[in-house]
């Protein structure tokens, strides 16, 4: 699997099915143009996990937004390219456009019950999308409905599938999520905070079945999360944002061994541990930057432990470190992440 | 007899409310939230209370506080019954156990300046403190919970969710409780402030003795600042005890199947913990199935887990207490 690679970030030898390429997105607000993407590059691979980590307005969802085709006024694409399988979706016909973000690339939210149509039975709301999308028949789409269900273990699908969202527990709603975005067997799943809202064990659950459906179709699979141990134990690559921009990026393994940025380090220090017990817990300063009239340097210099003063002044470009070993390369966005990796800094 | 360094007792706790009939549901019905939860909380300590959504945490919490008024059971302070009191010595008794809630968006007034927020508690409990000496008082919560005092003629929405919590906490601390009630106190920050809120209730415990019942449903923040933990199911409490014992020797399999649900945030270690997912969602209050409430989904659960509930109980003292018939067996040696 692993091979020497000298052109990205990750492992894997396939061609990505998704590339974001330098992409950033701007909001058109009261106080100005808000940059809440700078310059984003991602790589989704079929079959692996890409975990997307970040505290809230880091630009998480935005991201997702943009790939889907979701973003609406007053948020712009400012730049850069969203590529399936090699062709631009930005510059893309509205027809071929509708077709990728709906049949190759799918998402699931947080927030399902505001996601799905309260007055429609969920079984409804499948069958419409295969009918629509599939041109399937009434009765072979309600069928295909109940079996999607069966397959997101529902129990009593049959049943379940005339009910309405309201009458569902919260996971089994985000299962009905996942049941309606996988009716298409997408390329890609674009999972959102797909458990934030939820109890570990529905978490656990809701996680496994995911993972399941991705190896069972091969899907490419981005996990927006700010948990970072659910990135533990699913990412193969994470990719941490900070204030719109990625600021590291390396295998899951690599980079919860030795962060090679201070927000990362900082985040990983952060985080009380079930399974044991620290007395004190690190804490990162002061609060994530407002994304309005951001001074030069880099954005997380005002709370990091390692700031220089070049840190005010010089923003720092997202390259990789020295390779940690062969075949892999990290990238960060810190002037002094090589000090930071080797636990000088 | 309590023992001498308990600050609050919760004895024998239960709460149900009637919900009206429902166009699914046409009777009235009685949801147990709670239903004779005990513990005592020492003094300086914090308790820590998790499970899952429904079991009760919040209903626990507001009854503790004085905003329900239980069923049955009762909640002494110092000895003293918390829902019995009238008048004055009601008003001194809520000033001593004060609530910090989950949501800074939605429990501060927004129309309100951080100023006036604070100063509202000693208008509330006029004897406390004289006026002149209010707005030192303030400076010095403010000083306390680390807001900057040149913010305080600032409305809430103009605080982040770190800030707005702090504020919560300035003002449950304005009354110089005993205890503090702490309903999810950080779930809704971001990771880095999260951290933040609980270095500060770590702070305000050593510098000030207070005591915490501290709800969460992050184990690891719950396992992080609690000296003891109760875990609840369906408005009863589990297993209760102190924080290594419960979490690294659960013996209710409900404490163990959650702390294996939980993640850890540690690639190394994965595929190398054992896990047991639960299936389903907890039942729902208004029916708890008979005998052992776990029972619906316990893959220990025999006949007599149907018929007959099992007590909480600690068969060795020096250890947490549970209720279950067939508890998990502790390791023979403990490994590493
Ligand atoms: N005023 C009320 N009337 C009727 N039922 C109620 C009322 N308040 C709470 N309940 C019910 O009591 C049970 C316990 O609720 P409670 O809010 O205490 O749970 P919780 O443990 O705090 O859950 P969460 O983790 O979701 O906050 C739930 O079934 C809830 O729906
Ligand atoms: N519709 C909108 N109008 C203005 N600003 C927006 C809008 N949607 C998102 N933003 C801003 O973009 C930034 C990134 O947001 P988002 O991607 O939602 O963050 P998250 O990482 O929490 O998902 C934030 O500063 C947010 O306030
Ligand atoms: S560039 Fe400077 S301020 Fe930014 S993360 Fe690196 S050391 Fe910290
Ligand atoms: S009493 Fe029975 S059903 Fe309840 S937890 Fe123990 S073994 Fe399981
Ligand atoms: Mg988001
Ligand atoms: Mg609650």
């Amino acid at each position: 699997m692993t091979e020497t690679l000298l052109d990205g970030p990750t492992t894997d030898v396939r061609a990505p099915v998704l590339s974001v390429r330098d992409l950033s997105v701007e909001f058109d607000t009261r106080d100005g143009a808000l940059p809440a993407l700078q310059g984003v590059s991602l790589d989704v691979h079929a079959g692996r996990t890409l975990a997307l980590l970040g505290e809230s307005g880091s630009g998480k969802s935005v991201t997702a937004q943009t790939v889907m085709g979701l973003l609406d006024p007053p948020g712009r694409v400012t730049g850069g390219s969203v590529l399936f399988r090699g062709a631009d979706l930005l510059t893309a016909s509205a027809e071929e456009r509708r077709r990728v973000s709906g049949e190759e690339i799918a998402i699931v939210f947080q927030d399902a019950l505001s996601s799905l149509n309260p007055v429609f039975t969920v079984g409804e709301q499948i069958a419409e999308l295969l009918r629509v999308r599939r041109g399937m028949g009434r009765r072979a789409a309600a069928a295909r409905a109940v079996e999607l269900l069966e397959r997101v273990r529902i129990p009593a699908p049959a049943d379940r599938a005339r009910d309405y969202p309201h009458q569902f527990s919260g996971g089994m709603r985000q299962r009905v999520m996942i049941a309606l975005a996988l009716a298409l067997e997408p390329t890609v799943l674009i999972a959102d905070e797909p458990t934030t809202a939820l109890d570990v064990t529905v978490q656990a659950q809701i996680m496994d079945l995911i993972l399941d459906l991705q190896r069972e179709l091969d899907m490419g699979l981005v996990l927006i999360t700010h948990d970072l141990g659910v990135v533990a134990e699913v990412a193969d690559t994470v990719a941490v944002m900070y204030a719109g921009r990625i600021v590291e990026q390396g295998t899951v393994h690599e980079l919860f061994a030795a962060p090679a940025h201070p927000y990362t380090r900082g985040l990983l220090r952060s985080i009380p541990r079930v399974d044991r017990e620290d007395d004190t817990l690190w804490a990162i300063p002061g609060t994530p930057p407002s994304l309005l009239g951001r001074a030069p340097g880099c954005a997380f210099a005002p709370r990091c432990d390692a700031v220089v003063e070049r840190c005010t002044v010089e923003r720092p470009a997202l390259v990789d470190p020295e390779p940690l070993s062969p075949g892999t390369r990290r990238l960060s966005a810190c002037h002094r992440r090589e000090e930071v990796l080797h636990g000088h800094a | 007899m309590a023992m001498p360094d308990v600050v609050l007792s919760v004895e024998n706790l239960t709460k149900h409310f009637t919900a009206r009939g429902s166009l699914l549901r046409r009777s009235p019905h009685v949801v147990r939230a709670l239903d004779g939860v005990s513990f005592d909380l020492r003094a300086s300590e914090t308790l820590g209370i998790v499970g899952e959504s429904g079991c009760g945490k919040s209903t626990l919490a507001r009854t503790i506080v004085g905003l329900e008024r239980p069923t049955a059971g009762r909640v002494t302070l110092r000895g003293e019954d918390v829902h019995a009191a009238r008048g004055r010595d009601l008003r001194v008794l809520r000033r001593r156990v004060q609530i910090v809630l989950q949501d800074p968006y939605t429990s501060l007034n927004p129309r309100r300046t951080v100023r006036d927020l604070l100063l509202q508690p000693f208008e509330i409990h006029r004897d406390l403190l004289p006026r002149a000496r209010r707005e030192a008082r303030i400076d010095e919560l403010v000083e306390l919970v680390g807001l900057n005092p040149d913010h305080l003629d600032r409305y809430p929405f103009q605080f982040s969710g770190g800030q707005r919590q702090r504020i919560g906490i300035a003002r449950a601390l304005a009354l110089e409780p005993e205890v503090i009630v702490c309903d999810e106190p950080v779930s809704a920050l971001d990771v880095s402030i999260q951290a933040q809120v609980v270095n500060l209730f770590q702070r305000l415990q050593r510098e000030l003795g207070l005591s915490y019942v501290f709800i969460a449903h992050d184990l690891s923040v719950v396992r992080h600042i609690s000296d003891r933990i109760g875990v609840m199911y369906l408005g009863k409490m589990a297993e209760l005890g102190d924080r290594t014992d419960v979490y690294d020797t659960p013996r209710h399999p409900y404490t163990s199947a959650l702390l294996s649900a939980v993640p850890v945030p540690d690639p190394a270690l994965r595929g190398t913990r054992s896990r047991r997912l639960l299936e389903g969602d907890p039942p729902s209050p208004v029916d708890p199935p008979s005998g052992c409430r776990f029972r619906t989904r316990c893959w220990k659960a025999q006949d007599v887990c149907a018929t007959t509930e099992p007590p909480l109980t600690a068969p060795d003292p020096r250890e947490q207490a549970f209720a279950c018939h067939f508890p998990m067996t502790q390791p023979a040696t403990t490994a590493s």
